[in-house]
């Protein structure tokens, strides 16, 4: 009973550890928040308002309807009339507008004698994300012209593809963002903030006293893994009910798996934060290693942001021992398609394999003497 | 009586260093011992192996009849340690650590509240205050404190009075004597000699080696050379010229005055007065004195660099 009352007391020391240091205090509660909001608002790979400039050398009724449902979608903006296709560089040059499109003369006959006609799309490939983008809006609305319009001009010749995106029909870039960002906050929380901690009572010189007391090395550790678990759980309960209720992101899975999975993540989180803290006893050290070595890998090679998939295969080896790699699989699967633990039992058991060694190396790297 | 401390033949390298050589020590029961040396003696260290911090790389050491290396937690739970360096946490204030020390050692400051309560009501004031804000001698009577708070048997102060004003030294060193009566061993050490008279016995460390142990009263019985006091106009001038006499032993400065060591056995404050006429020094003045520790060490030191050269 005594010794339960001493860890108690240990951690309510943590607590005031935390509280007490502001930028602490602002890093874990108001960087979740801030970062969802940033990237739920700020930061979108949808392209509204894009400004095109029409070259409507035909004009006649085809490319009139063409020009009409573009402009209709709301995602362009028709910004300048070209009167011939040499205006289009110096257009983009100046940055006015971001794509330009091109009727040939006499392209409405063309498509009624010959069931075809030529379009030409320009765009500023300087910035290949939006080029790319804007491209597949324009194709596909001349493709929804073109089924419309069957019955008057003739039906097209050829495949057809008709897309359909399962699970995010709207292709809204949050419902990306919330499960990576999950992963990235967990990480920094639970992975940075321990190493610091424990790094940190090395470099005051308190390890030494805390060493030579009453508290065995597992209640030390524990202790300080304790209040880092809990309030990395708040987050994550935060930021699934900001997700929900200010981006509409929904959980069509089971909350209890997504929680439950979450927990072993925080784990395995925390577990690096341990063995981090084990092999430096400097804060400084402890930092970088977490920064450099935990975050930038979350963020770049877990496919938050980019696809693993389309890595050169070196990265997709490293990608691997990189947790949140299994931890974003598992969030989108249960978030977005609903998936249950019989699917993704084999990402669960990395992660807890990954647990393990770390628990293990930490133990057994923990000194209880001074190196 | 009982030894609190047992050290035999313990030494300890760090890469090319070595920190301690062939250290051997006996501490009783109930004694307040010090331990004098200047920085990178190889004083922490030795606390360090004697609060299982550190290992020796041979010897043994044996506290309070626990084995360092098998027992280390029995020792432990038995010993309060204080550190060089101040280690408390400066997040937190006078009480929160007092009470976070009293339950890391399954206790509560109630309980031996009667053995600190002498020191603590002095910080009492400031209990609401941060540890990181008290001024130096708070601080050491503060991390005293917290040492205390498990009655321990044994208790380490590693340079408890290092960067404290002479007013506070003075009364760590009364607080102290205070703790001796109530039957607890202390170990301490320091690098100020003047304190070594306030302990019950000294160990003299120097470059890893211990050069004497005795009772500070034994310690200046090793002085047997006539000691005395030389003044002059230009200090200086007299040590270079002291120096140079041949029958000098050890010559160094001491406050204000010059302490000269002759290493005749019978020597008159005239035959020295008469030397130093000859050169151009004036208002001379010279007096025979008793050894303090402070000289016993000077000449210790000597002696023992004297035999490394030989």
């Amino acid at each position: 009973m005594k010794e339960w009352s001493s860890f108690v007391g240990f951690v309510v020391k943590e607590f005031y550890h935390i509280f007490r240091d502001r930028r602490t205090a602002a890093i874990l509660f108001g960087m979740p928040v801030i970062q969802l909001l940033l990237f739920g608002y700020a930061i979108r790979n949808e392209i509204q308002e894009v400004k095109i400039g029409i070259a409507d050398l035909s004009r006649d009724a085809v490319s009139q309807a063409i020009t009409d449902k573009l402009l209709s979608s709301g995602t362009f903006v028709l910004i300048k009339n070209l009167q011939s296709p040499a205006e289009i560089e110096g257009a983009f040059r100046s940055g006015a507008m971001s794509e330009a499109i091109v009727f040939e003369p006499a392209s409405g006959k063309e498509i009624q004698r010959e069931g075809s006609m030529d379009i030409q799309v320009i765009t500023d490939g300087s910035d290949p994300n939006v080029s790319r983008i804007v491209t597949g809006y324009t194709a596909s609305v001349v493709r929804d012209y073109l089924s419309e319009a069957a019955t008057t001009i003739g039906a097209p010749k050829g495949v057809v593809p008709v897309p359909l995106m399962m699970f995010n029909p709207g292709l809204k870039s949050v419902y990306l963002f919330v499960p990576g960002l999950m992963a990235l906050i967990l990480m920094l929380v639970s992975a940075l903030m321990t190493s610091i901690s424990i790094t940190r009572e090395k470099e005051s010189g308190t390890m030494e006293v805390l060493l030579v007391s009453s508290l065995r090395p597992i209640q030390i550790i524990v202790g300080k893994v304790v209040p880092y678990f809990l309030l990395s759980f708040i987050n994550v309960v935060s930021i699934l009910v900001i997700a929900s209720l200010v981006f509409g992101v929904p959980c069509r899975g089971s909350v209890v798996l997504l929680m439950a999975e979450s927990l072993l993540f925080i784990i395995t989180a925390l577990s690096l934060g341990m063995f981090i803290s084990t092999i430096t006893g400097s804060q400084q050290v402890a930092m970088m290693i977490s920064l450099g070595g935990l975050l930038l890998p979350t963020i770049l090679l877990s496919g938050f942001i980019f696809p693993v998939a389309s890595m050169p295969l070196p990265l997709q080896v490293i990608s691997n021992v990189i947790p949140a790699k299994w931890y974003l699989i598992i969030v989108r699967a249960i978030m977005l398609k609903g998936a249950s633990f019989a699917v993704l039992w084999q990402e669960t058991l990395v992660l807890a394999v990954m647990t393990v060694v770390l628990i293990g190396a930490s133990l057994r790297n923990f000194s209880e003497r001074l190196q | 009586m009982k030894s609190a401390v047992l050290v035999e033949g313990v030494t300890k390298k760090f890469k090319t260093v070595t920190a301690l050589s062939n250290v051997s020590l006996k501490i009783s029961e109930g004694e307040l011992f010090g331990i004098i040396g200047a920085d990178g003696a190889g004083k922490t260290t030795l606390f360090r192996i004697l609060c299982t911090l550190m290992l020796a790389d041979e010897g043994r050491a044996e506290v309070l009849g626990l084995d360092s290396l098998k027992d280390y937690r029995g020792i432990r739970s038995r010993i309060g340690y204080m550190p060089g360096r101040f280690s408390l946490y400066t997040d937190l204030s006078v009480e929160e650590n007092l009470k976070f020390f009293a339950t890391v050692f399954n206790t509560t400051v109630e309980e031996n509240y009667e053995l600190i309560a002498d020191i603590y009501t002095q910080l009492e004031p400031f209990k609401k205050r941060m540890a990181g804000q008290l001024s130096g001698g708070m601080k050491q009577k503060l991390a005293l404190c917290c040492a205390l708070i498990h009655r321990p048997d044994l208790l380490l102060l590693d340079e408890p009075t290092t960067g404290v004003d002479a007013v506070s030294r003075r009364e760590f060193w009364q607080m102290l004597g205070r703790l001796k009566e109530q039957e607890i061993t202390i170990l301490v050490s320091t690098p100020y000699m003047d304190e070594a008279s306030l302990c019950d016995r000294v160990a003299f460390l120097q470059d890893g080696t211990i050069l004497a142990v005795d009772t500070p009263a034994g310690i200046t019985g090793l002085f047997t050379a006539p000691l005395f006091a030389v003044r002059a106009n230009d200090k200086h001038k007299l040590l270079t010229h002291l120096r140079s006499y041949p029958h000098a032993g050890s010559v160094y400065a001491f406050g204000s005055t010059v302490h000269y060591a002759d290493s005749r056995s019978s020597i008159s404050t005239e035959e020295i007065e008469a030397y130093l006429l000859d050169s151009e020094l004036q208002d001379i003045k010279i007096e025979k004195i008793e050894p303090g520790i402070e000289d016993t060490f000077m000449a210790l030191m000597k002696t023992d660099k004297e035999n490394l050269h030989e």
